[in-house]
């Protein structure tokens, strides 16, 4: 369960995010969706105790993640961040090792080695797994990333535009992924994502929360939140939704 | 391992090569070769290795700390912070002893590599080269305050030593405070992963639980002290700090703790190389290894710039 409460978090005098309370609770995938500088990753990275708030509250499963030491933040909440800028000559296995930091610091057991191996499965990387990063394709090295925030093995997964500057294929095959792997079941995770491709929120998302100007629109289940006059008031722009066999689509409209 | 036993090898190379060629004759008889061995020879080849294992260290985790290969100590301001607290300690309490000379240079090269930091928060990530840039501009302001302060007080003759990494002047009992570069690069070693870590970017490490600010601090002093003592005992040498980290880079990758060793042995055994050369090129007289190394870097970076290593595209 995260429990934010009141959260505000200001920078350089100017408000990213302005009293925004939400809880929700394990499992499936939630979407932040909202225009650019709304201030999804601000709340991303609040989540993941790595900005400290100006006022309020962030709770994971029992402890305040802003106060948490930095081992108890990494056994609840795994990030993603983007950085495009950071090019760590690494290969898979390394990458993804190092996934296993929180439990092994450096010294990794068998059981690490293990999750290891089935986190380079889950995302498809074995064959790959002895390349370096920067011989992968975009596409390849974000499932790279991907499998290392997999590998900490934390309840709460959070990715800060993972999808960014992939291709339809490589979306697809890493939402199938993730999708499936926050089923419930054994070792079932929560996935948070920032998206600005509303077709994939409308897709995969069971849960929105909608920002806008740093103020919290809407957050629930996608199915009865995620509306075109919502959208519509959200964008500022005419969307609507429409079902293709079954399956939801944003149209402009 | 073959990697290992090929550096072990041109290691005693190089080593044996250092001990024999010289002005001296060692066997011409006429001295004693032992005393020649002992006094002047063996420790400057232990300087030459020490001071380059040292600065190329030193380059990685600059390198690491702002996720930028294209820095190195000397172009954060590093040395120059060093040596102005050098300038500072000499005029204060000029008779102070070697290490406490050299403390108050690694307080400084500390303070000043932190200013640096705080530069480059401000500074775009976007392109690679902006941050070299402003590291040049930023160690170039203090180098001229260096150079102001050195002019007002006639100590000139201080700064072409502690700029120009050179090794003739090393003698038994005076460069041993090198080996201080020996035992913090063991404590790098030993924190290879977590350097690792720190080049995967703030967010990326913070959240896989790495006190990122602590690290940071660790991997900072520990390249204040490499400088300080480099720079108080034979002198600063530029670029070794630069081009090492990125050949080893590009050949085998940036997982430290398989890489460090590796580092610190390209990074002293091409200083001893450019020590020797400088000694043969105009015998007998000699050429600073400094210059040697600058002459045979920039040859080396330009290489590294155009050859398109395999199984990579992209940096």
């Amino acid at each position: 369960m995260i429990n934010i409460q009141n959260l505000s978090v200001e920078k350089d005098n100017a408000t990213i995010l302005k009293d925004v309370s939400l809880r929700f609770g394990q499992g499936g995938i939630t979407a932040l969706i909202g225009p650019n500088g709304a201030g999804k990753s601000t709340l991303l990275h609040s989540i993941a105790g790595l900005i400290e708030p100006t006022h309020g509250t962030v709770a994971v499963e029992d402890i305040n993640i802003t106060t948490a030491r930095p081992a108890e933040r990494a056994e609840r909440i795994a990030l993603l961040a983007q950085n495009e800028h950071v090019t760590a000559r690494l290969s898979v296995r390394d990458l993804v090792n190092f996934g296993r930091w929180p439990h092994h610091r450096g010294r990794p057991t068998a059981l690490d080695h293990q999750k290891v191996d089935e986190a380079l499965a889950a995302f498809d990387l074995m064959d790959l797994c002895e390349r370096r990063l920067e011989s992968l394709s975009g596409g390849q090295r974000q499932r790279s990333f991907v499998a290392m925030a997999w590998a900490q093995e934390t309840p709460w997964m959070l990715l800060d535009e993972p999808l960014s500057a992939l291709d339809p294929r490589h979306v697809r095959d890493i939402m199938d992924r993730l999708y499936n792997l926050t089923r419930p079941g054994k070792g079932q995770r929560s996935v948070v994502l920032v998206v600005h491709d509303l077709g994939v929120a409308a897709r995969y998302a069971d849960r929105i929360v909608a920002l806008k100007d740093g103020q919290l629109v809407t957050s629930g289940p996608r199915i009865l939140q995620m509306t075109g006059p919502m959208l519509s008031k959200l964008f500022g722009t005419s969307l609507s939704i429409d079902y293709i066999n079954g399956k939801a689509v944003v149209v402009p409209s | 391992m073959k990697l290992y036993v090929l550096a072990a090898i041109s290691l005693a190379l190089l080593v044996g090569a250092s001990c024999v060629i010289g002005v001296a004759n060692l066997s011409g008889g006429d001295l004693d070769t032992q005393m020649v061995l002992i006094v002047s020879r063996l420790p400057r080849t232990f300087a030459a290795l020490l001071a380059g294992a040292g600065l190329a260290l030193a380059g990685v985790v600059v390198q690491m700390s702002v996720q930028n290969r294209l820095v190195e100590p000397g172009l954060v301001g590093t040395p120059e912070s060093a040596m102005l607290g050098l300038m500072l300690i000499t005029l204060i309490a000029p008779s102070s002893a070697l290490l406490v000379k050299m403390s108050v240079a690694a307080v400084a090269a500390l303070i000043g590599t932190f200013g640096f930091l705080w530069l480059a928060r401000h500074v775009p990530r976007r392109d690679p080269i902006l941050l070299p840039l402003v590291g040049l501009i930023y160690s170039g302001i203090i180098g001229a305050a260096v150079l102001w302060l050195a002019w007002t007080t006639d100590l000139l003759q201080y700064i072409v030593v502690w700029q120009s990494g050179e090794f003739s002047g090393v003698l038994q009992g005076r460069y041993e405070l090198l080996w201080i570069v020996a035992f913090v690069s063991i404590l790098l070693w030993m924190t290879a992963d977590r350097i690792t870590l720190l080049g995967l970017g703030e967010d990326t490490a913070r959240s896989l639980g790495l006190n990122f600010r602590q690290t940071l601090l660790l991997g900072l002093t520990l390249v204040a002290i490499i400088v300080a003592v480099v720079v108080v005992s034979v002198g600063s040498i530029p670029f070794v700090g630069l081009v090492v980290p990125n050949v080893i880079s590009r050949l085998r990758g940036d997982n430290l703790r398989q890489n460090l060793p590796i580092v610190a042995w390209l990074g002293g055994s091409m200083v001893l190389a450019c020590d020797i050369i400088g000694r043969l090129i105009r015998f007998p007289y000699e050429i600073p290894a400094g210059t040697v190394f600058a002459v045979i870097g920039a040859a080396l970076f330009l290489w590294l710039l155009h050859a398109s290593p395999r199984r990579s595209h992209g940096a």
